[in-house]
């Protein structure tokens, strides 16, 4: 096993590409080095993208916010503005195992896992994150639920990078909430995830996007759902018309975490109590 | 040397019942501590086990000839390395089997081979060269589906112990027992009310931190020494002697520290592998389990299916009962359902009790002891039902417990009568605890329960050696899983009347010490508790003669009273007393060193009872359960060392939390075990839990000097069902199905709500 640390995204992609065995992006490590332990993957190669100048920053202006691919979830909790402007998003990436694995863990990284229990994931979607992609050639931007296309499967390319992810400044009266069901209260992997993003005006539901996470393949954007919040002022019709078209937007499996019938149930149970918090944090009065 | 067992009922402690930090205490925390996995030794390779991928399958061929050509592999072994030396001892050979399939893999992760090598990375390329060619045979994993007819037999050796006439046919019921007293069809014709339930409650793992880990040396000459983390060196060397063919004398058996047992360490498993792999490879062999091996191919309790049965008079007494209780031992036959029908009305006074119980196989790991091994299902049955009749009749739970509590002269469901037990003090002291006063709010709930657990005695051997500056070690050869060595050493101090800092205690390896029994049934404290005080005693009457000898007196007239010889009588009235450390500053010149020693089989063990008060809050929504109070109340006897009996009574509630909530072994179709990691097998975290008070009772034990019962154990046995009585409680459903994880709390919710 080879390892290398490359100076900028674009050389890691370099190095991707020629790479003619198995080949490995480390940022924080928190799948790779479990994967590793397990004897699931033998590398050939490993590229540590920690030593990229800025990949461990966040970035703010008046677009938004560019979120390196090595920031740490422990970083992005600890961010003021983040913080105020996407407390969902926040709240998503701070839910991600312990206190020790907040210290490593990624943003990029819980997307390029492709787990479709990831809790970021639907966050990020719900806020319109967008993934920034270095390849070997060329650069691309991609809104993050273009990424994952089943469970650990994404979209990048040979060769390709995601540099960071972004975040666009949130409009007036803007707010976000993630919620997801463990049976514990931490260091868990979520049965349900919902993130939901809303933007009020004069007190009504102007914009919503609400996406599903741990029910299906991938997390789900789910448009009905946001429909049923546009135009409401998150009265009980409204908010069952959330719960059921989350409900029915899920395509889950039964296994060891939860059964069908119980993720299709608590979708709808969380949507609700996420749409709350999501009309609160925008200034909504209930 | 016999000595006096009797309680003392002494009332001025100086050392016992203080509470003092522990002496491993530096170690632990600054990570010095040495554990299974933290021996090595020069020239030492790496073991690792090669394990079955499928819940049942013959072994048709194992080839090891790649892996052996691969560089760094320095010996494969696979069961014809251990040959069968086991005689005619049924129990010793099913050992040897678990250890390493012989012909058959009975389990998911059932050990078919196991290799030596340089190192991790060869180690593990060698066990994919190993190529087993496997005959895939029909499994059951659950206990009833086993016990069926059609159920595929597992051993054509097993015929159904404990049934007239016996059965011609082999099957997967190992034995039935059957036990009680009274005339239960009667009782139930008495009663006014009768309750009927069936219950089930799934497997669950000790979930100890450290894996087991062990550093094997196999010398030619037939020495060997192994280090190991266990709860009884010495029941590991007898045992690995006997399966390798060693003299028992020539195995040197040390225990390291231990990280968390709860029963689990009372059974070997990879260290008859390490051994047999050092004695093929002639180099010393490290062997650590991975996670995902200790949850396969360890041992942890059984999963149960019980149908209990109660009546009651409209007074609250309970006229019969009668539970008929299956469990599952893994691949190999226990006596698992017998310690059930042991305990499952024991906190009783129950005129007309019957309890029959089923040991079944099924194609899982061998089950081992988990804390109060078998209890606390009962328990999560009988006192579920007990809470059931008394909604029934319009009782208040806890009085209906009291209204048939057991006391002293009652007759035990399991046989003997009850000397001075502590049931009823628990209950009283629940009663009047502020706990059950706390406002509850909505979708809360309050549960009680009650649990008993036996305590054993066993073999035990102490030595204790006063230095010449008089400080004192204190040896022992009971392994310290709950912080004996500070309770041990505080007896010694209290004895001999000096301070507990001037006592050291330590485990000795089996070279250093006679025969001691494993660390397991509560009977750590007891035994070696009493095997200290009567080594102390033994040490005082030397440094009684000692100071005769000083003074030039006759030994009669020295009494032993703060830690000094006191010279009595009146012509000796003079005479200053002279101090522990004087005496043994002199030792050289009056007789050589002093010392102690205590062999004992230490009879008496009292029983330990308990009453817990768990409230809950439940989403209605999710089925979702939050402990937000919980108390115990247990009888210790005597608390040597309050801290660590706060800390077992904790550690114990804590486990049976988590199996009431969520851990659970989960099968898939296939017979292999879907969740072998802390992921997915949910024990409780820090945030799970509310902090859990404790309340100690002193009922003292009447057949120890300082009137100990075990406390290990009990405190698993009430929780499964306390935490069901409270959701009960907070939803009106009745859960009958252990863990009440959130998708059964909400599905029974759901059936709760279209029946009404």
């Amino acid at each position: 096993m080879r390892y290398a640390t490359p100076a900028s995204a674009k050389e890691a992609a370099g190095m991707l590409s020629k790479e003619k065995g198995a080949a490995f992006l480390l940022a924080g490590g928190t799948d790779l080095l479990v994967k590793l332990k397990m004897g699931m993957v033998e590398p050939d190669l490993v590229v540590d993208i920690k030593r990229i100048p800025k990949i461990d920053q966040i970035q703010t202006s008046a677009k938004g916010f560019v979120i390196g691919a090595a920031v740490s979830g422990s970083m992005i909790g600890q961010h003021k503005g983040l913080r105020a402007a996407w407390p969902g998003v926040v709240e998503a990436a701070n839910l991600i195992g312990s206190d020790q694995i907040q210290g490593r863990a990624t943003l990029v990284g819980n997307l390029c896992n492709a787990s479709p229990a990831a809790d970021s994931v639907p966050a990020m979607i719900a806020a319109g994150a967008k993934a920034v992609i270095v390849g070997p050639q060329k650069k691309r931007t991609v809104p993050v639920e273009k990424v994952v296309q089943g469970p650990g499967k994404t979209c990048l390319g040979k060769g390709e990078v995601i540099e960071a992810i972004t975040l666009p400044k949130p409009e007036a009266r803007t707010g976000d909430a993630y919620l997801r069901f463990i049976p514990r209260t931490e260091m868990d992997i979520a049965v349900v995830g919902v993130a939901i993003s809303l933007k009020l005006e004069r007190g009504i539901v102007k914009k919503a996007k609400v996406a599903l996470g741990a029910v299906a393949p991938t997390a789900v954007v789910v448009p009905g759902a946001a429909r049923a919040l546009v135009g409401s002022k998150l009265d009980e019709a409204a908010l069952e018309k959330l719960a059921a078209a989350c409900s029915a937007a899920c395509n889950p499996i039964d296994d060891k975490r939860g059964t069908v019938e119980y993720r299709i149930r608590v979708a709808g149970v969380l949507a609700k109590r996420a749409a709350k918090i999501a009309f609160q944090r925008a200034g909504g009065a209930l | 040397m016999g000595h006096d067992q009797k309680y003392i009922d002494k009332k001025n402690y100086e050392v016992v019942g203080t509470r003092f930090n522990r002496p491993d205490g530096i170690d632990k925390v600054t990570g010095k501590a040495r554990y299974g996995a933290d021996a090595s030794a020069p020239g030492q390779l790496v073991g690792r086990v090669l394990r079955s991928p499928h819940a049942h399958a013959s072994i048709v061929k194992i080839n090891v000839s790649k892996a052996e050509k691969l560089p760094g592999v320095k010996a494969i072994i696979t069961s014809a390395d251990l040959p069968d030396l086991t005689g005619q001892d049924q129990g010793l050979a099913d050992i040897l089997e678990n250890c390493m399939a012989r012909g058959r893999a009975l389990y998911d992760g059932h050990a078919v081979a196991a290799v030596a090598a340089v190192d991790e990375q060869t180690a593990a390329k060698a066990l994919k060269l190993i190529d087993v060619k496997y005959k895939k045979l029909p499994h059951v994993t659950d206990v009833d589906a086993a016990m069926c007819e059609s159920a595929p037999v597992i051993h054509d050796r097993i015929i159904t112990r404990g049934i007239e006439p016996k059965p011609t046919k082999p099957s997967n019921i190992a034995a039935r027992t059957q036990m009680g007293h009274g005339d239960v069809e009667a009782g139930f014709a008495e009663a006014d009310v009768v309750i009927e339930k069936s219950y089930k409650t799934e497997q669950t793992h000790q979930g100890y931190i450290e894996p087991h880990a062990c550093l094997a040396s196999v010398n030619p000459d037939g020495t060997a020494e192994l280090w190991v983390t266990t709860q009884g060196h010495f029941v590991f060397r007898n045992v690995c002697a006997s399966l390798l063919g060693l003299d028992i004398a020539k195995l040197k058996v040390t225990s390291s520290e231990i990280g968390g047992g709860f029963g689990g360490k009372t059974h070997v498993w990879v260290e008859p592998v390490a051994l047999a792999l050092s004695r093929k490879a002639n180099r010393p062999v490290k062997l650590v389990m991975g996670r995902d091996e200790v949850f396969r191919a360890t041992g942890p309790t059984s999963s149960t299916s019980i149908d209990v049965k109660m009546g009651a008079k409209k007074d609250g007494t309970i006229t019969a009962a009668v539970a008929e209780m299956r469990y599952q031992g893994g691949a190999f036959p226990g006596n698992w359902a017998m310690l059930g029908c042991m305990t499952a009305f024991a906190c009783y006074d129950i005129k007309n009790n019957e309890s029959i119980g089923w040991d079944v196989v099924v194609n899982r790991p061998k089950v081992a002891a988990y804390r109060a091994p078998s209890a606390p299902m009962a328990a999560f049955a009988v006192e579920s039902t007990i809470d059931e009749l008394a909604k029934e009749i319009g009782m208040a739970p806890i009085d209906m417990r009291l209204k048939n509590v057991a006391r002293e002269g009652t007759l035990a469901p399991y046989g003997p009568t009850y000397g001075p037990i502590g049931i009823e003090h628990t209950l009283k002291a629940v009663k009047d605890h502020p706990h059950m006063r706390a406002k509850l709010k909505k979708n809360q709930g309050r549960g009680v329960a009650c649990g008993f657990w036996f305590n054993i005695g066993g073999q035990t051997c102490t030595d204790l050696n006063i230095g010449v500056d008089g400080t004192v070690n204190l040896t022992l050869g009971t392994v310290d899983v709950g912080g004996s060595r500070s309770s041990m050493a505080m007896i010694a101090a209290e004895e001999l009347g000096i301070p507990y800092e001037q006592v050291r205690a330590n485990i000795a390896d089996t070279t250093s010490l006679g025969h001691n029994d494993m660390t397991e049934g509560s009977r750590g404290t007891f035994s070696s508790g009493m095997a200290t005080v009567f080594a102390a005693r033994d040490a005082i009457g030397v440094l009684k003669q000692r100071a005769a000898k000083m003074w030039g007196i006759t030994e009669e007239d020295v009494i032993w009273e703060n830690g000094q010889a006191i010279a009595t009588g009146d012509s000796h009235g003079n005479l200053p007393p002279l101090s522990l450390k004087e005496i043994a500053a002199k030792a050289g010149r009056t007789g050589g060193p002093i010392a102690g020693h205590n062999e004992v089989v230490a009879d008496g063990a009292g029983m330990g009872f308990a009453s817990h008060i768990c409230d809950v809050e439940v989403d209605p929504e999710t089925g979702r359960s939050t402990i937000i109070r919980y108390t115990v109340v247990q009888d210790a006897g005597k608390a040597i060392n309050p801290d660590y009996v706060e800390g077992q009574f904790q550690g114990g509630a804590t486990q049976g939390i988590g199996w009431a909530l969520n851990e659970e072994y989960i099968y898939g179709d296939d017979g292999c075990l879907q969740n072998p990691g802390f992921l997915d097998y949910r024990i409780p975290v820090c945030s799970d839990l509310p902090f859990i008070d404790t309340q100690i009772l002193e009922v003292p034990n009447p057949l120890h000097p300082y009137g100990i019962r075990g406390v290990g154990e009990t405190s698993i046995v009430p929780p499964l069902a306390a935490v069901g009585n409270a959701i009960a409680n907070a939803t009106g459903v009745r859960m009958s199905h252990a863990p009440m994880s959130p998708p059964r709390v909400l599905a029974a919710i759901d059936t709760l709500e279209h029946a009404s």
